[in-house]
């Protein structure tokens, strides 16, 4: 079991404040930000740091080629190791597991992450809907692409139809709790969710993600190093999948990658009832309904039956036995390269008791949780308060 | 560190190629499947690298994916660098010890775009970018203080430029207009669409899937600082610490693969490497000349691969370079010698 290799552990965490524009800083100035608070929250200085693993989404999304090129000195790393990682919508959980790699393998001791995103600099719409030869624009935006799909969970799963509503609601008056979210909305009801406008049939304009500026960062260290912190996020399991955007019989509900992972994931961590024994979960919900078809997907409950646990309220903080998305999730902050990333390393807070106003009491175990491209790139990780089981 | 070595790899490069990148990746990562009989369910870990922006799409290479047939689902991970990186993600993977293959591939078309116009986009772009300097012109500012240090002179880049066949006198050199003073045409790279697939295996796999494996001894990259300003455009310092670290100098290298597309860069990177008269790909046979994005790292590695299968080399090195000005490179040493 575990992950392989050495044991590694989260000690820092830096986040930026997410907002629809940043102008107060260049792109150097946001991923310095989030880098500078997790050193400082690891208690390290830049040259304490082996090597730099960084991540987002498309260059269009700035109009940046590799942009990583240019932010080696804003991230400390000259003379050092740069890696740049991109993997769709997953990229900031597959970031964090590439930086993870590095240190499990036993190749650095002490490993900076960041994984960021500055929609202002450029137009995403602009940036998604680039022209190919031969190639059919569907130029319906990722909820024209995935509407299609909740409907036919919705269809499958009978589910009542304002759980999309729920969700969304549950994660604005998350967000209230995370200073660091862009949308704060505290006046928001139930019913204005309910009547915002229908976007992509069944998505509403308030069941959708929000475009963020922002960044996130992490410091990965061997136990050497972990044993010398105070609260660790010690990492038990990390998986990624990836599968095709299009073949016969393909489970675009729940996909194969997505089960595959998550069975990997369980099983490296020694998980048998993922109920039971994950005590808080950040999935990648950029649209609403993705929270109940991905706690099937995850095996949190049976399929079919991810609905009933939005609608009993078990994934609201507030009471719920299995709080998903405490800080607001993805459809309160979505800075897309580093939103992956937000989800592993709000895991890694909790488990560590820094989530502050969103803390889960006593959580020992968190799911970190990101997927990408057509539903088809999977990253996730579990961390947990103590070391792995040997 | 757990050995590992490249075992198969497959390749192609056109001036101009019509095929899509999915349409150039079929058949390549089909033929290293085939020379190992590997199949896609008995490979540990996928990892590829690429550039949206040579593509002119966003998530270009979750369409590229299609070429690997990702059906079952496959632990995958793909680097916006040259495939040199990948190759080292996979490396760091098998040290992980949880896997005992790997398939690492990348790719680049530049000649759809205006190459020269979108290297410009990867400079500093609040300060630099918007001026549009372009790739040549660039090079042009290093070639220029290299001259004026007296770091080189203009016969050396001659001989450089002569070593590499792209000139066939001295003479022929210096009847050449500028290009982007003081490099000629015969200094600056020319182009090509290519791809680049390998597989790797671990000590305990490769002797059955490879006569001869090209044992990985060290590898290791490094980043320069990006700004010009604060760079001494002389100097590579993160080829000479990537060298280092890789062991280059812990015994004779019989072939060098450099990614130097300039006849500066060839010079700057013998000289902080430490190379000075060995062999190059410029005097093999192969003829790769032009330098393809994403791929030419990956295909210097797979060449001095070669160079060992091929009993031309005991110990070959190759290097990948990505940024403006050899701003960030890798170095790679394989061998013939398992220990």
């Amino acid at each position: 079991m575990g992950t392989g290799g050495e044991l590694a552990a989260v000690v820092g965490v830096g986040m930026t404040k997410f907002s629809a524009t940043r102008g107060d800083v260049s792109m150097p100035g946001l991923v310095r930000e989030a880098a500078q608070r997790a050193l400082q929250d690891a208690g390290m200085e830049w040259d304490d740091i082996d090597a730099v693993v960084m991540g987002k989404a498309p260059d269009f999304f700035e109009g940046v080629m590799m942009p990583e090129i240019f932010l080696s000195e804003a991230l400390g790393c000259v003379g050092k190791p740069m890696l740049r990682v991109h993997t769709a919508g997953s990229v900031g959980g597959s970031t964090a597991l590439v930086a993870a790699s590095l240190v499990h393998s036993g190749v650095h001791k002490r490993v900076l992450t960041v994984a960021w995103e500055k929609q202002s600099e450029s137009n995403a719409m602009w940036a998604l809907s680039l022209k190919q030869p031969f190639q059919v624009s569907i130029n319906a935006g990722a909820g024209g692409y995935f509407s299609p799909i909740i409907r036919q969970y919705m269809e499958a799963t009978q589910a009542p139809e304002l759980i999309g509503c729920m969700v969304a609601f549950k994660d604005r008056q998350h967000a209230l709790l995370n200073p660091y979210a862009h949308l704060h909305q505290p006046d928001l009801t139930f019913d204005q969710v309910v009547e915002s406008p229908m976007l992509w049939e069944p998505i509403r304009y308030s069941e959708t993600c929000p475009s963020s500026d922002g960044a996130a960062a992490m410091v990965i260290v061997n136990e050497e190093e972990a044993n010398k912190s105070t609260s660790p996020a010690w990492i038990h399991a990390g998986a990624m999948r990836s599968e095709a955007n299009n073949f016969p019989g393909r489970d675009e509900v729940n996909p194969l990658a997505s089960r595959e992972c998550a069975a990997d994931l369980w099983r490296q961590a020694g998980i048998v009832d993922p109920r039971k024994e994950i005590d808080v979960v950040e999935m990648y919900v950029p649209f609403s309904w993705y929270e109940p078809m991905w706690l099937e997907s995850l095996g949190f409950c049976n399929r079919g039956d991810g609905w009933k646990l939005v609608e009993s309220g078990a994934t609201h903080i507030d009471g719920g036995d299995l709080p998903v998305n405490c800080s607001g999730g993805v459809l309160s902050s979505n800075p897309i390269g580093a939103s992956g990333m937000i989800r592993f390393a709000e895991a890694a807070l909790q488990v560590r008791g820094m989530a502050g106003d969103h803390q889960v009491d006593g959580a020992q175990k968190a799911l970190g949780h990101a997927y990408g491209g057509g539903a088809q790139y999977f990253a996730m990780w579990v961390v947990g308060k103590d070391k792995p089981a040997a | 560190m757990r050995k590992v070595a490249i075992v198969a790899a497959a390749s192609r490069q056109e001036t101009k190629m019509l095929d899509t990148e999915v349409e150039m990746m079929i058949p390549l990562i089909s033929e290293v499947k085939d020379k190992t009989g590997l199949d896609q369910t008995d490979i540990g870990f996928t990892c590829s690298g690429s550039s949206d922006f040579l593509a002119g799409q966003a998530f270009s290479f979750v369409m590229t994916l299609d070429a690997v047939g990702p059906v079952p689902p496959i632990s995958e991970s793909h680097v916006e660098m040259d495939g040199a990186w990948a190759l080292y993600e996979a490396w760091v993977k098998f040290q992980m010890g949880v896997i005992d293959t790997a398939l690492v591939y990348s790719y680049g078309k530049p000649s759809p775009g205006s190459l020269q116009d979108v290297l410009s986009t990867q400079l500093d772009p609040y300060y630099v970018a918007p001026l549009w300097p372009d790739a040549h012109a660039v090079a042009g500012l290093q070639a220029r203080s290299l001259l004026e240090q007296g770091v080189v002179t203009a016969e050396l880049l001659a001989d450089c430029a002569l070593r590499t066949g792209t000139v066939d006198s001295r003479e022929e050199y210096f009847s050449q207009p500028m290009l982007s003073d003081p490099l000629r045409e015969a200094d600056c790279p020319t182009y090509a669409d290519g791809g680049v697939a390998v597989i790797l295996a671990s000590e305990e796999k490769a002797e059955e899937l490879c006569e001869k494996p090209a044992w990985i001894t060290g590898i290791d990259h490094r980043i320069d600082a990006h700004q010009f300003g604060v760079r001494d455009l002389t100097t590579v310092p993160s080829a000479r610490i990537a060298a280092q670290k890789a062991g280059v100098h812990d015994g004779p290298i019989d072939v060098a693969e450099l990614h130097a597309a300039y006849t500066t860069h060839d010079f700057l990177l013998r000289k902080e490497m430490g190379l000075p008269e060995i062999p190059t790909h410029s005097q093999r046979s192969y003829p790769i000349k032009a330098d393809t994005l994403m791929a030419s790292g990956l295909l210097r590695i797979a060449e001095a691969a070669r160079g060992i299968w091929e009993g031309e080399a005991n110990r070959s090195l190759a290097h990948a370079t990505a940024g403006p000005l050899l701003q960030q490179n890798l170095v790679c040493v394989l061998s013939g010698e398992r220990n």
